[in-house]
This record gives structure tokens, C-alpha cells and sequence, in this order.
């Protein structure tokens, strides 16, 4: 890397001392770039094997990568730490301002350690630390309202990314989410509640140097070339009109959609829903990550009328995209576009996953519907398909639980199918909850051997919706091509670019855009890389007690239909007894 | 010619205009910028888009003890960085922020009204005019 890159710049901060300090980690930037990979080393340093995820001991990590502040769409931040939700590799990307303003900061990662006694945020510019207290923001029951204090006590406009929790976070609810710039977020595998038991609330971080590059000619070209690529692509066209909301149309064709905690794939009820739809009547802004010409991020308006005083309305916005439509829509079977907004809204106020959310409230319904439940369990509640109110109130609920059976819904529905029953229709994988793909196996072994569980590991649901809906592929070959995209998606989370980008950032111009930042590795030396970081990951997995043949899987994926109709219990174990001998 | 807000309420906040105006001295990072783009109180509420408006009788360099701001004729101003001390008067006077600030080098960098930023702006936010009497637009 450049001699000068701040990049190797790793800030670590100890929130039981209130003291911080940077040390130069050159060595591990020049062997795993940054972001994901460089992640996984520092959680493997700084992480005591098997210790509990919320004891002050475990680590924060947030890394960023070479190409943060130097090129369009490297706008993402790879947060690493113990998963309270699965027990294992927590690892969550977020873009808006925060790559960015890491960047911008001076810095490359970040390393956070320790517990405050008290509530505090933590501000982060000009090469300083300061510890704040956040005794009043702990406790506001709409999280954005704390960012609100926060943007207006600091400085920094424009230049700075503001990290925050909600009431689910700071309750330690193992699925509680970090929000940056109000509508971005930190989402899967509980980083939410690795903060509340840390006590903080936030972090204000901002900065705006210089980042030097190798030959300014040729950084101008490359960047007008990348930069053309975003802005004229069809492939980045899809995120740029309707978002990835438009899949929601098509996957409910092709009978792909869970709905009603998946005990169907789709649904006749669904065109005011639809991504076309929710734009045609309720889009009202869009918004982009910093650095990212592409403005994906979608914004309703969800215009509300209040029922004691005529002519009084409220107007929220909302923001909205096919994972959320698909969770808290038809999975719960929500279908209307207004009462989807209003669930949104409270998700986002108490500061949780929400694709996580979305499958513990149709399991509930489930669980009540088949009376293994009782309205007692639910705190009063009385729950049912599409209930948007009864929703409303169960997500509170869970965020601040009042029963045994929320306690145990706040931590995911692995934990709470195991003790109240329903493991069949508990739609997890690997503890985590599943996305909106119901597309075929290749997208289960996806989210099951992923090694952070999620959707966008290797895109299984691609490989199903390109190749397995038109030709046979053997168990094995599909683990293959999981393996290999992977490998290759974690130098995309290395150098830290936006999976909607995938389509431009191919290996080759990786390689020349990093050559600018003082990297010379050719494509073979990156895969070779990617893969290293795809090891090292499990290595994390298995030392934290991850083992494939303990992954269980919900019956029902079995028994809806699919597009590919291969979804088997044979193929799937097939799948995953391969992998094992390849990972193990 | 001059830089000037065509149409605010396109802007998504992507910021890529300001990358655009801070590599024009070769390098990546921001800290070169003398365009500003931060929400209105909240991303939801859109973005605020500061540039420079090349003021015909400009506060920033009327306040300069050293003379390293020059008005330039048709409005706007001129660095002569080798005058500059650092002192930040010029920042203060600018009541809409558009003198921003070079932190490694302690010095203001002003907008030259190239109109490279233009170029980067995918959502025409941005325009250069021509405009020799140094009117207002927006």
C-alpha cells in the first residue's frame, strides 16, 4: 500500500478505561486489503475464544477498505463480532455515510472493547476520542430521535455517519441493529445488542483528508471509467428505478416468495405491494449511500391522520425494499401497502433486524393459529395473518419483553422453537432467519453454509433462478460454485464494495483499481486471497463450536413449492455432507 | 461562467460532486472540496447543496488581513495561497459556508468555478451559467 495511506491506521478504543489509542497494522492490510478480510484477523486477535458475546472482553470490529474515498461504490463498512444470535461469526455490512467518514477520519478500522458503567456515545474526529454521555438518549423508544440529539450536538455536516441503537439494542434483544444515517443499517446477527451490553449508544464519526494515489492520470481514467459504469450500466439500472423491490413481482410468479411464514410461495394478493406499485403511489425521495452515484435507497411517505383532531396528519417517511416487503409483508401476510409503511416505521424505531423480526412474527402467528401458544404467552395479544396493529404491538413488545415466551422470541426463533415446539416451521438457518428467497436449494445451502448466514454470501438464489430452474447441477457442483463465489465476494467486502456492484467490480478491474492504492496483486493472487479470508472465517465459526452436521433445517422448505421443485432433503444433505468434508 | 443550483430538490446526497471537485488536484479523499452537500436537518428532508455564488463585493476577501484573497472581476475570488496565513476570517464571513477548508494545509481552497463537479453530478443538481454581470441564481 501508499506509505502515507492512513488505510493501516487501526483505532482501538477501551470503553472500560475511556482510553483509546491508533496503531499502524500495515501488516494486516497488505495481506487482506481491509474490510471483511482484515475484519476476520482482528476479531480472531482480539476475541477470547468461546467467551459469552456480551462480555465486556468481546470485540466491535468495523474495517473499511483501499478503495473507501477513491472510488465510486466502495461506500460499504464490514462490522465483525461474536453473534449473540448464532453464537458465532457476526458479520454485518453497512453503507450510507459510514465508510466514508472511517476513511475520511484517518482510519482503516476500528476496534471497540470494554463496557461503560454508563450510557455514552462516542464522538470521533480531528485524531480525537471523546467519550460522552448518553444517559439521556438511553431508553427513547424511537431510536432516531437519540441521532436527532447527536446530529445536533455535533459537528461535521456532510462529513460525518452517525451510528446509533434503539429500545431493542440497549434491552440486548439478539437481533438488535445498528441504524446509520437514519436508513441504513449494520442489520443481521445482533451488533445492536453487542452495543447495549457495551452501554453505548452511538458513535459520531467524521473527517474529510486526503487519500493519496499512485499515478493521478491513470486514477482520473479509472475512475471515469468505474464512475460511467454506475451511472449508464443497465446492470446498476435495476437499483436505480425501483430497487430491489421490483423482484418482488417476479419472484411471486415464479412461486419464490415466502408468504405466511412460507406455507406458500406466492400470493394472488400482491400488486399493491410490488415494488412498481409502492412507487407509482407512496415514493416520495431517493436517496444515495455517500460516493454512491446510484441512489438505491428508497423513501415512502406514509401520510397518517389522527384520530382525535380532524384535519391533523402525521407524514413519515419510510424506507422500503424487497427484503422488507417480503418480511414484514408476506410473511405476515401484510398486502397492503399502507400497513406494511406503519410496521416498517416501528421496526425501524425500536432498532432491529428486520427480516429477523418479520420471521418471529409469522412464527408467532403460526405457533398462536395452531394453539401451541396462548394469548397470555403474547402479553394479551391476540395475533393473525396480516393483523398490522396486532404486529405493531408485538414488536414492541418483543423489544421490551414482558413474558417468558418474548424473552425467548428476542433471542430469534431457533432459540424459542426449541423450547416451545413449531422447529418445523421455525424458518432459520443456521440460527439465523431466513431472507425473502425461497428459490430453490442452491439458495438454502447458501444461507446454511454462508459463512455469516446470509443471502449475499455466494447468492444461492442466483445459481437457482440462472441454472438449476433450466438444468440439473449435482449437489456437489452446486456447493462448488457457492464456494467459489464466495471466495470472490470477500475480496468485494475487502476493498469495501457494495454487493450491487458486483457487476462492475470483476476481479480484473479490482486489481487495477487497488494498483492505484499501492496493491499489486493480478486476479489469480485475489482469489487466492478471497479464499484465505473464507477459511479464515470458518476458522473463527468452528473454534466458536460451528459445525455443519449440527445445522438444522425447517421442514417446511421441504413441502411449499419452489421454481426449481428440487428442493429435497436428499439434496440438501447430499450438499452439505460434501461441504463438510471440504470445509472441516 | 458560474457555478450555480439548478434544482436542489434532485440532489440524493451521493456526494460525488464533491469528490469530483477534491480530485481535481489528482488525488482521492475530500480534502479538496469546495462544494458541500449535507442534509436539511435529516436525510428525509432532502439536502442543503453549498457553492460558491462568486459574490460581486465579497465578504471573504474584504475581511483578508493579507491580501490572499482577490475579487475577481464579475464576482468571486482569487487565492493567492503564498499571501494566505491561515487565520480562517474569510471561513467566518461567509455566511452560507462556501469558504471551505484544506485541514493538512491549513489554508481555504475556493471554488474556481470550473465546473468539473458538473460533470459528476448524475441527477443535474448542478449547472454552470454564464454570467458575466455575477446575477444570482439560486
Amino acid at each position: 500500500m501508499i506509505k502515507n495511506d492512513t488505510l493501516s491506521r487501526v483505532l482501538y478504543i477501551d470503553l472500560s478505561k475511556m482510553k483509546s489509542f491508533v496503531k499502524d497494522r500495515k501488516d494486516l492490510f497488505e495481506k487482506y486489503l481491509g474490510g471483511t478480510g482484515v475484519a476476520t484477523q482482528l476479531l480472531l486477535e482480539e476475541c477470547p475464544e468461546g467467551i459469552d458475546a456480551f462480555a465486556p472482553e468481546a470485540p466491535i470490529i468495523f474495517a473499511v477498505g483501499p478503495l473507501t474515498g477513491a472510488f465510486p461504490l466502495a461506500s460499504k463498512t464490514c462490522a465483525m463480532f461474536k453473534s449473540p444470535h448464532t453464537g458465532d461469526l457476526g458479520e454485518s455490512h453497512a453503507g450510507g455515510r459510514s465508510a466514508i467518514a472511517i476513511r475520511m477520519a484517518g482510519y482503516g478500522a476500528i476496534v471497540i472493547k470494554g463496557k461503560s458503567e454508563i450510557p455514552i456515545y462516542l464522538s470521533i474526529s480531528n485524531g480525537k476520542v471523546l467519550f460522552k454521555n448518553a444517559t439521556t438518549l438511553w431508553g427513547m423508544k424511537d431510536g432516531s430521535i437519540a441521532a436527532r440529539v447527536m446530529r445536533q450536538s455535533e459537528g461535521g455536516e456532510g462529513l460525518r455517519a452517525i451510528f446509533r441503537i434503539g429500545q431493542a439494542g440497549e434491552n440486548m434483544a439478539t437481533f438488535a441493529n445498528v441504524t446509520t444515517e437514519t436508513y441504513r443499517h449494520f442489520g443481521r446477527l445482533g451488533l445492536g445488542a453487542i452495543f447495549g451490553s457495551k452501554m453505548l449508544k452511538g458513535i459520531v464519526i467524521s473527517g474529510k483528508q486526503m487519500i493519496e494515489v499512485a499515478n493521478k492520470k491513470e486514477y482520473r481514467s479509472l475512475y471515469d471509467q468505474i464512475y460511467k459504469a454506475a451511472t449508464e450500466l443497465p446492470v446498476m439500472k435495476k437499483y436505480h428505478d425501483v430497487g430491489t423491490a421490483i423482484n418482488i413481482n417476479s419472484l411471486n410468479s415464479a412461486k419464490a416468495l415466502p408468504v405466511k411464514n412460507l406455507q406458500m410461495s406466492s400470493t394472488e394478493d400482491i400488486k399493491a405491494v410490488t415494488g412498481e406499485e409502492i412507487a407509482k403511489h407512496h415514493l416520495a425521495r431517493r436517496v444515495a449511500c455517500a460516493h454512491c452515484p446510484v441512489a438505491c435507497i428508497h423513501l415512502a411517505y406514509l401520510r397518517e391522520a389522527y384520530d382525535d383532531d380532524p384535519y391533523f396528519y402525521k407524514t413519515i417517511p419510510v424506507c422500503y425494499d424487497f427484503e422488507l416487503i417480503y418480511s414484514l409483508g408476506t410473511m405476515v401476510g401484510i398486502t397492503e401497502p399502507k400497513a406494511l409503511l406503519k410496521l416498517i416505521d416501528i421496526v425501524e424505531q425500536v432498532g432491529v433486524d428486520a427480516m429477523s423480526m418479520g420471521v418471529i412474527l409469522a412464527w408467532i402467528t403460526e405457533m398462536f393459529e395452531k394453539n401451541m401458544i396462548t394469548k397470555d404467552d403474547l402479553n394479551g395479544i391476540s395475533i393473525s395473518w396480516g393483523d398490522v396493529e396486532g404486529y405493531i404491538k408485538l414488536v414492541k413488545n418483543i423489544s421490551k419483553p414482558a413474558t417468558d415466551f418474548l424473552k425467548a422470541c428476542a433471542h430469534g426463533v431457533d432459540y424459542a422453537s426449541k423450547i416451545y415446539g413449531g422447529k418445523e416451521f421455525a424458518m432459520q438457518f443456521g440460527k439465523n432467519e431466513m431472507p425473502g428467497y425461497h428459490t430453490g436449494p442452491a439458495g438454502y445451502l447458501g444461507f446454511l453454509l454462508g459463512a455469516r448466514h446470509s443471502h449475499l454470501d455466494n447468492g444461492g438464489y442466483s445459481i437457482d433462478q440462472k441454472e438449476l430452474i433450466k438444468v440439473d447441477l449435482s449437489p456437489e457442483q452446486v456447493v462448488d460454485k457457492l464456494l467459489d463465489e464466495e471466495a470472490i465476494r470477500q475480496i468485494l467486502s475487502s476493498i469495501a464494495v457494495c454487493f450491487f456492484a458486483r457487476g462492475i467490480y470483476e476481479l480484473k478491474l479490482v486489481s487495477e483499481a487497488i494498483k492505484l492504492l499501492g496493491f499489486d496483486l493480478d486476479e489469480n493472487k485475489l482469489h487466492e486471497i478471497g479464499k484465505q479470508i473464507h477459511l479464515n472465517k470458518y476458522k473463527f465459526k468452528m473454534r466458536e463450536g460451528f459445525r455443519i452436521e449440527k445445522l438444522e433445517v425447517p421442514e417446511r422448505i421441504y413441502e411449499t413449492p419452489d421454481p426449481t421443485g428440487k428442493i429435497t432433503k436428499d439434496f440438501i444433505k447430499s450438499g452439505l455432507d460434501y461441504a463438510k468434508n471440504l470445509i472441516n | 461562467m458560474k457555478l450555480s443550483v439548478k434544482d436542489v430538490m434532485r440532489c440524493v446526497g451521493c456526494q460525488s460532486c464533491m469528490f469530483a471537485c477534491s480530485r481535481r488536484s489528482g488525488n482521492a479523499g475530500l480534502s479538496n472540496t469546495c462544494i458541500g452537500v449535507k442534509s436539511t436537518g435529516g436525510i428525509s428532508r432532502g439536502y442543503t447543496v453549498i457553492v460558491c455564488r462568486s459574490c460581486e463585493n465579497p465578504p471573504c476577501a474584504n475581511v483578508c488581513p493579507t491580501g490572499a484573497l482577490v475579487p475577481k472581476e464579475g464576482g468571486g475570488v482569487r487565492l493567492i495561497s503564498s499571501k494566505c496565513i491561515g487565520c480562517g476570517l474569510c471561513k467566518d464571513a461567509c455566511i452560507i459556508d462556501a469558504v471551505f477548508w484544506n485541514e493538512e494545509q491549513n489554508k481555504p481552497v475556493i471554488c474556481v468555478q470550473c465546473g468539473y463537479c458538473v460533470d459528476y453530478c448524475p441527477y443535474e443538481v448542478l449547472e454552470l451559467i454564464t454570467d458575466k454581470k455575477g446575477v444570482s441564481h439560486d
